[in-house]
């Protein structure tokens, strides 16, 4: 009796591992902020009051969880197949360079059709780029984590090569102030392409929201997208064969379930959510494709479903307090005038993610002993 | 135009854009030799050229900037190991984090040491070899393989010698030999009493070495100073010479020399010539891509590459 009631504690501990791995990386934060010489308590409760305190900072951290839901979904639905979708960023770039597109060519449709096809633009960039991972691990064997990764840089040339070929040339008001060089970005997306911030809402509803506020309505195209795949990976056949191939592929080849096809749909379908990153960022935000490189939304995005235990609850869960560090972070920056620069969080994100590993694994051997001693 | 491109100047610059991808993809070798994956390269050559310069402008010498960058490098190495081979979690997922933990702690360091995120270095590594004689006086051949060869920082000469002897050390000593076993059948290895965990403690070290190194000549040599994610993928292509290298080294010499030109190539004709550069960047990602898929000479890793080693109890 006694062994079995410890054996349900381990059970336990496993569930909340995020949990830990989040409190000790809040103190790690906590000794490198004493060890600058300030003090922990403060800089804490400026970060949490300001990101989640009003309005105001909801809108901002919901605003920055967007995008991490969505690449947050390309690392977990892939993982339930077993693979590791490592290539969000790449897949990310060509679906919103795609949507870009689409807002800035098809310019004389209206709204009604326009949004919903750039949408599908961005989702389909995303899955398109995803499929040659896919498609090689299935019909090759070759790892998709190498594929991916290079997939990601050889995007990054393809876009800069296509903002170069499709590059707006700067206004009166840049030329005026002597702009002549400047970060090559296209020309904006049609009006109608554009999704309506979420202030035009709640000033609709007559609740008081800032009007500066970025947080869009891709927000519920992100939960809409959790919504989808939880329904795919748990209520359908699919989800059914893509989970059986994530469990044993060789035991699923034999059940009757083609691994291969599998593969390929579950990279395809994973990558579409990469690519719907470009709602927030074009759509509903810089409304041009503007070349940076990598904006590490999609490495993030590993940490958020690493954290949300590949769920996609726990991804949107996690993508929000990925939200509320990076907004608190950047005004914790502002108030300690950069005695704390921002970059703290992104240190703090990366013990995050060791931290869940490690514990997921030592608890996971705890288990597996006890199931042996049971 | 095609003289004025492929010059001796151009062969020289091609060594030097070729030598920090060839020590990291080295890294990448020792790593994966010995069965454990490392894609941390890019941030522990991100941070080793952060080091480089940070401790060479407050130490004034740039050689000790080069050993912290390489004490950096084996740090992150000694994370990545006790991450993957103590614990036995992920190692793409603790390669990743090391990479994020690079931004993040390297731009954190920048604002609160110096204040901004590009540093000058203050005081460069010399140039060693022979001095480069004036047009006219010597023969042309003498002086063009002078600046080819024989006029560099000391950090490519010791390139040189780091590859010849990893080369010896990986396939004509007892060591590599164990090293190699332990990365394609480590049962076997074991059963034959060679220590699994020490193997790979030491091949990650030596990899986050050879990846802090590479770092070092990226800021200290090539650029001159530090600015944040100025390895810029590099890691990655070191990555991708490692494996159109097939996991050799003198193999990812050639690979990185191979990407080194189109590197140097692509700066050459930044804006000479309308072929669109962005193409010639693609290159070593679609060649690693293409060795992997392509049936004929295909590369394939060390057979227990990625997988944690566990001992048959019972």
């Amino acid at each position: 009796m006694k062994s079995i009631k410890k054996f349900d504690y381990y059970i336990l501990l496993e569930k909340i591992t995020p949990l830990i791995a989040v409190i000790f990386a809040l103190l790690v934060g906590a000794i490198v902020i004493m060890l600058i010489g300030e003090d922990p308590v403060f800089v804490y409760k400026t970060l949490f009051s300001n990101a989640i305190g009003n309005r105001d900072g909801w809108g901002n951290v919901l605003f920055r969880a967007t995008p991490l839901i969505f690449t947050g979904l390309t690392v977990a639905f892939a993982f339930r197949c077993g693979l590791f979708n490592i290539g969000g960023e790449g897949q990310m770039y060509i679906g919103t360079f795609l949507a870009t597109w689409v807002g800035f060519t098809f310019t004389n449709l209206p709204a009604f059709i326009l949004i919903p096809l750039c949408i599908f633009a961005a989702a389909a960039g995303g899955a398109l780029w995803a499929a040659v991972p896919g498609i090689l691990k299935a019909k090759t064997g070759v790892h998709e984590v190498i594929v991916t990764i290079m997939m990601n840089w050889i995007a990054a040339s393809l876009t800069f090569f296509l903002v170069l070929k499709f590059r707006a040339t700067p206004n009166e008001a840049m030329v005026a102030a002597g702009v002549k060089q400047m970060i090559p970005h296209t020309s904006e997306i049609a009006e109608a392409a554009r999704l309506p911030r979420l202030y035009n809402i709640f000033k609709f509803l007559n609740i008081d929201f800032p009007s500066y506020n970025q947080v869009n309505v891709s927000f519920f195209i992100a939960i809409a997208a959790a919504v989808l795949a939880y329904y795919i990976l748990w209520k359908t056949n699919l989800g059914y064969e893509i989970r059986a191939v994530g469990y044993s592929p060789l035991a699923a080849e034999y059940g009757g379930i083609s691994v291969g096809k599998n593969i390929i749909l579950a990279m395809m379908i994973s990558g579409a959510f990469a690519g719907l990153v470009g709602t927030n960022e074009v759509m509903g935000f810089k409304y041009r494709w503007r070349q940076e490189l990598f904006t590490g939304l999609g490495f993030n995005g590993i940490a958020v479903a690493l954290l949300g235990k590949n769920h996609p609850l726990g991804v949107v869960l996690s993508a929000i307090l990925f939200g509320i560090l990076n907004y608190g972070g950047a005004i914790v920056n502002i108030y300690t005038e950069g005695r704390i620069p921002r970059e703290l969080i992104m240190v703090l994100q990366a013990v995050i993610v060791i931290f869940v590993v490690i514990s997921d694994e030592v608890v996971k051997r705890l288990i597996r002993q006890r199931r042996k001693v049971v | 135009m095609f003289g004025d491109i492929f010059n001796a100047q151009f062969v020289a610059s091609l060594i030097r854009v070729a030598i920090p991808l060839a020590l990291a993809g080295l890294g990448g070798v020792f790593s994966e030799k010995s069965g454990v994956v490392n894609i941390g390269l890019e941030g522990m050559m991100l941070t080793g050229a952060f080091t480089a310069v940070a401790v060479t402008n407050f130490s004034q010498n740039p050689w000790v900037g080069v050993l912290a960058a390489i004490l950096v490098g084996i740090f992150l190495g000694l994370i990545h190991a006790i991450t993957c081979i103590t614990f036995k979690a992920n190692q793409i997922v603790s390669g990743v984090a090391i990479n994020l933990f690079a931004s993040g702690i390297t731009v954190f360091f920048s604002w609160l040491l110096f204040g901004e995120t590009q540093i000058m270095a203050k005081s460069n590594l010399p140039i060693w070899g022979l001095p480069v004689p004036n047009i006219g006086e010597g023969s042309t051949f003498i002086r063009n393989v002078i600046v080819m060869f024989a006029n560099h920082s000391p950090l490519v000469y010791l390139t040189i010698i780091i590859f010849a002897l990893s080369h010896l050390i990986l396939y004509k000593t007892p060591f590599g030999l164990r090293l190699r076993s332990v990365g394609e059948y480590p049962q076997a290895a074991d059963t034959m009493g060679v220590n699994i965990i020490k193997m790979r403690y030491i091949a990650v070290m030596t990899s986050g070495a050879l990846a802090g190194l590479a770092g070092s000549f990226l800021s200290l040599e090539q650029a001159h100073f530090f600015v944040k994610e100025m390895s810029g993928g590099r890691g990655f292509i070191a990555l991708a010479a490692m494996i159109f290298g097939k996991w050799t080294p003198l193999g990812t010499a050639g690979a990185a020399l191979l990407f080194g030109f189109g590197e140097a190539l692509a700066i050459r004709l930044q804006g000479v010539t309308a072929v669109p550069v962005q193409f010639i960047n693609m290159v070593p990602y679609l060649l690693a891509i293409f060795v992997l898929v392509s049936a004929i000479g295909r590369a394939t890793p060390p057979a227990a590459s990625g997988i944690p080693y566990e001992k048959e109890i019972g």
